[in-house]
């Protein structure tokens, strides 16, 4: 095999502790589930070099790429041998990965891809030399290959490769070396670098989710902290349920959840360290704060606090220390979240009379009204890419809206009875939302590309809410 | 065990006008929960002579048994202002906890499912707050009402209708033990 000598460690940089000036009772928190394992990227692809265009034709619109069908079958191994991640060895376990590329890229309406259970086998061999006489004729223009090695050191080497079939040429290659636990890792790498390197786009299938999982009786409704994968595996629950939690959101290193408790009776947002399990009050004060949000370098954090009923938005360091007050009107300031570059905020404001959205500089000056239609504008975020403010708009029903950040050229993205809550994919391409039903209260989270289409739930264990979507894992 | 005592003709009188006023409210909801265990008026009848099972000062049930509906009050959609049948509420709850120093208590604010999560805490916090000044521009120190707002996510009517909407618009009192 001729791989690249390249070696490129991407590790985790797991910041310094939060040294917040209350510890808080943590009553209600569950296990900490650590950190996670770290990602090594072992070998970079041969041929992108020479041909970085993307494919031509095919990546400029969500319709085309719909129509390209992509062969995946099972990632073979050089021996089948017992590894933690399947009982059953690594012969098993490369069909497995198949499947979750397999998935990945159906579930999001992406392309068409033929997953390995309706497909011939490759050998180890064939992996760096397609056999061409057996993919041609079935209707895919794209073939991934891949492998999976279990190393003498307990760890995982998976190798991604993706072929266009009719050139019988390879477009990409990229490998990793995980922990066995780790081994979906791999498989959401490999669908990451196929995405991206068929439309152009950035990837986003290596990320996670942090909600609200959802349980009882409308009038007495059991709201836990949960996080899993983007495709709804490694699901665990944070908190036990004795307290209410709800809004949380990630930290851009994933190292930390924000998130609102009323473990002291009181709601107050939390600082949840993953790795420790232990968690911090966001500020030291009696009032009750609300809305968190993180700054995109991870440094600050966004919070409302409510003084005499009276709510506006803040920022404090993530070390601690001297809040700033950002607002200063008497409606209810709330919420708010930085453009990419961390030079502005849009938040929501009901100081003109109704909750609208609003733009303000970084420091808190300059704030201008952008949402002008009928309705009102709440919960707005941010794309990462800049270009889109994703909110829930209320005109009667709440629905997913996106706009400019001039707050032009509104676009409804769907059409529940109660579509809530924003939040966007690493790329920018596809948000995720909850959707309650009338009357019986059931929650649960949705996602839509950015054209409006390809909706679809997401499977949780439970009811849920208020997803919040991390940054791609590095 | 003293169940209710009015102290002064006076305060007797303003009271039963303040339940009154908000028992012919023009914004009481379409269905209200259930009427708590009726308590004899107290300018009614003289104080009735306690028994064992009576509901003893600092819980809850003296508390909705001394002032009824008024134990909560109701808020129009997205507003928070005292009007008219809550301040009559509020009398009444004013005159309840002037009667019995001793006390403290919650007010819970909420709100109906029409609205975001994360402004429906916001707003519920205002709502607490408005029947909190209220009660302390009637003379109850700041220092006996704690508020806690849970915004959309405590309803006491389950249906996604207006009826509904009105009763979970409200502020709860709720006694501290």
């Amino acid at each position: 095999m001729k791989f690249s000598t390249a070696t490129l460690v991407l590790a985790f940089a797991f910041a310094t502790p939060l040294t917040a000036p209350l510890a808080a009772q943590s009553t209600d928190l569950g296990e900490p589930i650590g950190d996670g394992g770290d990602v090594e990227t072992v070998f970079q692809d041969a041929a992108s070099a020479e041909d970085a265009g993307g494919l031509t034709g095919s990546t400029t619109d969500t319709s085309d790429w719909q129509d390209l069908g992509i062969a995946i079958p099972a990632f073979a191994t050089d021996r089948d041998q017992p590894t933690p991640a399947n009982a059953d060895g690594t012969g098993a376990l490369g069909r497995e990965m198949a499947r979750v590329i397999t998935a990945n890229l159906r579930n999001n309406g992406l392309f068409e891809p033929t997953g390995p259970d309706s497909l011939p086998n490759p050998s180890f061999p064939q992996i760096t030399a397609p056999a061409w006489s057996s993919w041609n004729g079935r209707g895919a223009e794209m073939l991934v290959h891949g492998y999976v090695r279990a190393r003498g050191d307990d760890r995982l080497v998976v190798g991604c490769y993706l072929y266009d079939v009719a050139l019988q040429d390879e477009l990409i290659r990229e490998g990793w070396v995980v922990r066995p636990a780790d081994w979906r890792r791999a498989a959401h790498k490999c669908s990451d670098l196929i995405y991206a390197r068929l439309t152009g786009e950035d990837p986003f299938f290596d990320s996670r989710i942090a909600y609200i999982a959802e349980t009882g009786p409308k009038d007495n409704r059991v709201k836990r902290l949960a996080v899993m994968d983007s495709d709804g595996a490694n699901h665990r629950f944070l908190t036990l349920g004795s307290a209410t939690a709800l809004t949380p959101r990630y930290s851009p290193d994933y190292s930390k959840i924000l998130y609102l408790s009323y473990v002291d009776g009181n709601p107050r947002i939390y600082v949840y360290d993953i790795g420790s399990g232990q968690q911090t009050l966001v500020t030291e004060n009696r009032n009750p704060t609300i809305a968190p949000r993180w700054s995109p370098d991870g440094r600050s954090i966004l919070y409302s606090m409510a003084v005499n009923g009276n709510t506006d938005i803040y920022r404090v360091p993530v070390t601690g220390g001297t809040a700033t007050r950002l607002t200063d009107t008497p409606g209810i300031d709330i919420g708010g979240s930085y453009s990419p570059d961390g030079r502005q905020i849009v938040f929501e404001s009901d100081r003109s009379g109704t909750q609208q959205c609003y733009v303000m500089d970084a420091d808190g000056t300059n704030q201008r009204r952008i949402t002008f239609f009928g309705g009102r504008c709440a919960t707005p975020e941010w794309s990462p890419r800049g270009d889109q403010i994703a909110f829930t708009r209320i005109a009667g029903d709440f629905n997913v809206a996106v706009m400019t950040p001039a707050g032009r050229n509104l676009r409804v993205l769907t059409n529940g009875w109660q579509d809530e809550a924003p939040t966007w994919a690493p790329n920018g391409r596809i948000i995720q939302f909850f959707r309650t039903t009338r009357n019986a209260g059931n929650s649960s989270l949705w996602q839509v590309d950015l054209t409006g289409s390809n909706e679809r739930r997401l499977p949780t264990p439970v009811d849920a809410s208020d997803p919040a979507w991390g940054p791609i894992r590095p | 065990m003293m169940t209710f005592s009015i102290p002064k003709a006076a305060t007797a009188a303003l009271l039963t006008s303040a339940l009154a006023l908000g028992a012919c409210s023009k914004k009481a909801p379409e269905e209200l929960p259930p009427a708590p265990i009726t308590t004899p008026g107290p300018a009614a009848a003289p104080t009735p002579a306690p028994t064992s099972s009576a509901p003893g000062v600092g819980s809850q049930a003296h508390f909705e048994g001394a002032v009824g509906q008024s134990a909560v009050v109701y808020f129009d959609t997205d507003r928070y202002n005292i009007d008219s049948s809550d301040a009559a509420s509020l009398q009444a709850q004013a005159q309840y906890f002037a009667q019995f120093p001793q006390l403290t208590f919650t007010i819970e604010g909420h709100t109906d499912e029409r609205g975001t999560r994360e402004y429906n805490l916001a707003l519920g916090e205002r709502r607490a707050n408005a029947a909190k000044n209220y009660l302390t521009s009637l003379g109850v120190a700041a220092n006996r009402i704690r508020t806690v707002s849970y915004g959309k996510e405590r309803p006491v009517a389950l249906a996604s209708n207006s009826g509904a909407w009105a009763q979970n618009r409200r502020a709860a009192s709720i006694i501290i033990n």
